[in-house]
């Protein structure tokens, strides 16, 4: 398991995952359709705002808010909760530990793998965006930019790795759906995605800042809508970056340990 | 008649051994009954911020809105608890061709398929949903009138139906894209949009929750029914439509099921 062949594998694991993408295109497609949720809060929101604007947010300002959301939800998602709690319970997991390859590295290569399918998603409704809302949809410099992509993959990391570690409980329960559901909805409220998160009431943002919900969704929405100046976003990628550690270490701590319970029914 | 007596006891046998299977997992019953309170109270969170600091949104109160997610907390209790588990089954059953077992009994398919599996501990965020309800009156300070409560309870009825019809149409998909575990996360992420009174959507999407997807007729009607507000003419609209989906549904069933391969032979 060496660093140079798990480097040289990475080619092969990225082509694999890009056919399976493809494959699936079907069911990609009713996934996006099923995360077009910021469209239904981006009209409801629309609405509330009509009379008078919401804390900084006018008409506009939600439309590029929300759109930004979208894209985000696109760019960010992962399902390896889901594959992994499958694969726990049927021991197909068993065939992964067999490949000299960390199964981490081939689940995160195999998720990113779809990322050109969802750029393709993504990228109309970005260009709507900027239609709708002008220059204000897309960061102002390229420092911010910078920002940007950093804290995409930080979101992405987070929504990973969280997603490992609760994947990973079903090493010990059997199956973690239902973990991953309580994940799920508590992520939809927090993650500034509904919701923007500087619209919560003042004790409630407190709590959100330390959750890693935010920083999923919310942060990157929010660099993205240009609502930070460079220093200020900066303190956030930080935090975010701390989650994103944390997770990690986490994440290890619990696959070493539910993997010593790991017994391959069926496998 | 007598068609009627046997598809009866036919119900009977199903609900007895999904009640017999549910008691098993008697500790699902805490696990559920939490997890759906956790559920409503971190739903209700973007209706606290929307009214947060406004009288109202789009004509609708804070407790009128709460009406609203009463409703949508109780018809989720009737899918999670009476719908979706046996029609998820069907995917199953399509999937690997073991849906020949079921079209071989001697009984309608959709019928067997539709009351294969209950979730008795669903049944918990009924009290949810009353909790909700009882809220709302209390910060009204005044309680639903009889006739529109009697309104509201056919509103019921229609409503099932209507969420009923709808899943045998996203399952009837089933036949076509094999793999639809996708599909049923999409059928919630949809009907999700019914926490919202109707009136807060404009233009286009306003009429799909109305005409298309009639979301508006599952929780909105019924709640502006509850707070004695609902034209007649939309109650009779609402049967009306509702009979008529079903009716469709059942003719898109029948026409997914000639399709029908069997996978395993």
């Amino acid at each position: 398991m060496s660093a140079r062949s798990t480097v040289r594998a990475l080619p092969t694991l990225m082509r694999v995952g890009f056919a399976e993408a493809i494959a699936y295109r079907a069911e990609m497609l009713v996934w996006v359709l099923s995360t077009t949720m910021p469209l239904i809060m981006l009209a409801l929101w629309s609405a509330v705002a009509a009379d008078a604007p919401v804390g900084r947010f006018d008409q506009k300002d939600f439309v590029g808010y929300f759109l930004a959301t979208f894209i985000v939800r696109q760019l960010t998602g992962a399902w390896l909760a889901w594959q992994l709690s499958f694969e726990v319970r049927t021991g197909t997991l068993a065939m992964r530990l067999l490949r000299p390859l960390h199964p981490m590295v081939s689940y995160g290569v195999e998720n990113l793998a779809a990322l050109p399918l969802r750029l393709v998603v993504a990228l109309p409704v970005a260009i709507l965006a900027l239609l709708l809302v002008g220059s204000r949809a897309l960061p102002r410099s390229p420092a911010l930019w910078a920002v940007w992509a950093l804290a995409i993959l930080g979101g992405w990391l987070i929504t990973f790795l969280a997603n490992g570690i609760i994947g990973c409980l079903a090493l010990w329960t059997g199956s973690s759906i239902k973990v991953m559901d309580v994940w799920l909805v508590a992520f939809m409220v927090f993650s500034g995605y509904l919701v923007p998160v500087e619209l919560f009431p003042g004790a409630m943002r407190t709590v959100v800042a330390w959750l890693p919900f935010r920083y999923q969704i919310g942060f990157p929405v929010e660099v993205m809508t240009s609502a930070y100046d460079l220093p200020g976003a900066l303190v956030m990628l930080a935090r975010q970056w701390a989650f994103v550690l944390a997770l990690f270490l986490l994440l290890q701590l619990v696959w070493r340990r539910g993997l010593r319970r790991f017994a391959a029914y069926g496998g | 008649m007598r068609t009627l007596v046997r598809y009866f006891r036919l119900l009977q046998v199903q609900v007895r051994s999904s009640v017999l299977l549910g008691m098993q997992y008697r500790a699902d019953f805490l696990i559920d009954g939490a997890v759906s309170l956790f559920w409503t109270a971190t739903a209700l969170v973007p209706l606290i911020v929307v009214f947060h600091g406004r009288p109202g949104v789009a004509g609708w109160s804070f407790p009128e809105a709460l009406v609203v997610v009463g409703w949508f907390t109780l018809l989720e209790a009737i899918l999670e608890g009476a719908i979706s588990p046996s029609l998820t089954a069907v995917v199953e059953h399509i999937r690997k061709g073991t849906l020949d077992f079921v079209l071989l009994k001697p009984a309608d398919a959709q019928f067997l398929v539709s009351t294969a599996r209950f979730e008795p501990w669903r049944s918990t965020n009924l009290l949810t949903a009353l909790a909700i309800w009882t809220v709302a009156f209390v910060r009204l300070g005044r309680w639903p009138p009889p006739l529109g409560l009697l309104a509201a309870l056919v509103l019921l009825g229609s409503a099932t139906l209507l969420l009923y019809s709808l899943w045998i149409l996203t399952v009837s998909a089933a036949f076509y894209v094999v793999k639809v575990d996708n599909l049923t996360n999409l059928f919630n992420s949809v009907f999700d949009a019914a926490r919202w009174p109707v009136q807060v959507f404009r233009g286009v999407l306003r009429w799909v929750f109305t005409l298309v997807i009639p979301l508006a007729l599952m929780t909105t009607y019924p709640a502006e029914a509850m707070l004695g507000r609902l034209s007649p003419l939309a109650l009779v609209g609402s049967v009306v439509g509702a009979c008529a989906f079903a009716w469709l549904s059942r003719r898109v069933w029948l026409g997914s099921l000639a399709r029908y391969a069997s996978a395993s032979s």
